[in-house]
């Protein structure tokens, strides 16, 4: 029986960059002006997946990625880097999820998976930093959680150790499977696409993206059928549509507001040396320093 | 109505962590609000002075489920506890410290509860929802406020038909207050046993070191930060040179944490620390909301910038339009010359 590890990873737009453009005059964001990219974290959680198949013979990584289907884009990504697999789980009524109705999905296509030994994570993502999918799909799938994972200390098919990065220190903690790990961004970064998985993969395309494009892969995919990125509605992972999307989702957000600044009244200065001396007298002066 | 629920961390030293008082503090304030209780919940081994330490912030009922096996702490039994006690009690809002063990415990409680969280509130109020789809009104919810999508908008989420509403806050965003040292409550000892299961203990602890902590920006009176404008951790130097000489501590952004500059223990910000010192040097730091959220109740503020536009010269009493590197040498020589 194989090891099956399988890496939840997400799409976002790389609110690190964000451009003037980022936000429509209405206050909403405008996804289309900013980069969609691998989420930081998921690819620290690709890394642990990856150094933990390097120890266990026969262990496979399947992506899961829950999105739009061009999020297939990193499924795709995480093969070049050494993932066997990957699904995109992608459906109307699965937009507008909070925590909550996005942990119950990404739970019923770990599910649909059948038997599996570890799932990993990144802690959070960078466009929402709640941090929340990981324990609560864990809840789901109701296995034990490692949170803030650093490193692997040591791994056979039978347990993991893990070190853990809390506030002040570390823990090294110790579970057999199955198991669900967060990583945190200070554990090893991702390694590099590898040239011949590179070549291997990269016709790899899922059936919303060949209907985009326009091909049929049906001979493709009977002869390599690792080529095939799997897409699986919310039927496909038999989810009750209750739970899903808006509906699914007890969070509602009441209102967003642009940040306005309350501008106050700023002494604006140069750096002359007459100026900042200025400036600093008057905080000695006024016994704020010194 | 029921009651408003805080989980209280238990440090190294057996005492509420900060953030839990912190806590404890707004939900004095909420529960006032909506006249109801407040109660605490304090999983660990023997804690002593758990009461004085307790009621003074305004505690009604302390929850106590004591066990050597509960420190430290461990996701499954205090989830096993946390959970059952939510389902006994049903609390109307239900806080956690945004930290290592509240942002482990708490989401895996909103699920298994099926209700909502959000995560790293910068405040928390009462007030009415009308949903619009529906038209039905809610009273008394609680508004749970958070910079989000890169710090660009401020949003207000309500969670309005499930129960508890939860949330999460950081370390430093409320703030802690004695609400009356003759308050007076009562102590609730939970059977531990009728809350946990031994696999609840399933995942072994083998090695923990926990450090005290070292930096404590949080109460400094006088705070230099740096931002990613100072551009390199050479040049951050600086920041450490005039904090040094002014008696200040030092403080960072989460860019220049991100970019290797400074420590992350030192990041200040919604992700972060938040701090009201007398006084905020800002250098080289543009002002995104996350960060500002973390430092816009410092009594004075002055920045230091290139970009005469930086967000962060809004809210500055004082701004110097320079390049930090030839500002900051010009403060540290005039404040040694003419200090004692």
């Amino acid at each position: 029986m194989s090891f099956r590890i399988i890496v939840l990873a997400k799409q976002v737009p790389d609110t690190r960059n964000v451009g003037k453009d980022a936000m429509k005059e209405d206050g909403t964001v405008n996804r289309a002006a900013l980069p969609a990219i691998f989420n930081p974290e998921d690819l620290n959680a690709l890394e642990m997946a990856l150094n933990i198949k390097d120890n266990i013979k026969d262990a496979t990584i399947s992506i899961i990625t829950m999105g739009p289907s061009r999020a297939a884009e990193i499924v795709r990504e995480a093969m070049y880097r050494g993932a066997d697999n990957g699904v995109v789980v992608s459906d109307r009524k699965v937009a507008g999820s909070d925590t909550l109705a996005t942990s119950y999905t990404i739970s019923q296509a770990i599910k649909k998976m059948g038997k599996f030994d570890i799932v990993i994570a990144g802690r959070q993502a960078i466009d929402g930093d709640t941090a929340q999918v990981g324990p609560q799909t864990a809840e789901k799938i109701d296995c034990p959680q490692i949170t803030y994972a650093e490193e692997v200390v040591g791994v056979n098919d039978k347990n993991i150790k893990i070190k853990r990065r809390l506030e002040r220190g570390i823990e090294v903690v110790e579970s057999s499977y199955p198991c669900l790990i967060t990583v945190h961004g200070s554990a090893k970064q991702c390694r590099s696409r590898h040239a011949k998985r590179l070549m291997k993969f990269k016709l790899a395309k899922s059936n919303s993206e060949l209907q985009e494009l326009g091909q049929d892969y049906s001979e493709i995919w009977n002869e390599r059928p690792y080529l095939k990125i799997e897409e699986w509605s919310a039927a496909d992972i038999m989810a009750e549509d209750n739970r899903l999307g808006l509906t699914g989702s007890p969070t509602k957000v009441k209102k967003i507001e642009n940040v306005v600044l309350t501008q106050k009244e700023s002494k604006v200065i140069t750096s002359k040396d007459e100026e900042i001396n200025d400036l600093m007298k008057e905080l000695i002066s006024s016994h704020i320093i010194g | 109505m029921n009651n408003v629920f805080v989980y209280c961390e238990v440090t190294e030293e057996r005492t509420i962590a900060d953030v839990s008082l912190e806590l404890v503090s707004k939900g004095r304030k909420l529960a006032n609000e909506l006249g109801v209780k407040l109660e605490a919940i304090v999983c660990g081994d023997e804690i002593k002075d758990i009461e004085k330490m307790l009621y003074p912030y305004g505690v009604d009922v302390i929850n106590y489920a004591k066990d050597s096996r509960l420190f430290p702490y461990q996701t499954l039994p205090h989830f096993s506890i946390v959970t059952k006690l939510f389902q006994d009690n049903k609390p109307e809002i239900a806080l956690f410290g945004a930290t290592s063990v509240g942002r482990d415990l708490a989401p895996r409680i909103a699920s298994y509860l099926r209700t909502g969280l959000t995560a790293d509130c910068t405040s928390l109020e009462i007030g009415n929802h009308t949903e619009n789809k529906t038209g039905k009104e809610y009273k008394n919810l609680l508004y749970q406020i958070r910079p989000a999508f890169g710090g660009n908008i401020i949003a207000t989420i309500v969670n309005p038909d499930n129960r508890p509403q939860m949330a999460t806050v950081r370390e430093g965003v409320m703030k802690k207050e004695i609400y009356d040292n003759s308050h007076k409550g009562i102590i609730n000892f939970l059977k531990v046993e009728d809350y946990v299961k031994n696999d609840d203990f399933c995942i072994k602890i083998i090695e923990r070191h926990i450090e005290q902590q070292k930096i404590n920006i949080k109460g400094a009176q006088i705070i230099v930060c740096g931002g990613y404008g100072m551009g390199s951790k050479e040049n951050f130097n600086l920041i450490h040179q005039l904090a040094e000489v002014i008696q200040g501590e030092v403080g960072a952004t989460r860019a220049a944490v991100d970019a290797g500059m400074c420590e992350h223990e030192r990041q200040i910000g919604q992700t972060g620390v938040t701090v009201r010192p007398k006084l905020y040097i800002a250098c080289g730091v543009s002002g995104a909301v996350q960060h500002r959220a973390g430092m816009q109740e410092s009594s004075k503020i002055i920045s230091i910038n290139t970009d005469p536009k930086a967000p962060i010269n809004s809210i500055a009493d004082y701004t110097i339009i320079g390049d930090v590197m030839e500002v900051l040498p010009k403060m540290i020589k005039y404040y040694k010359a003419n200090t004692k």
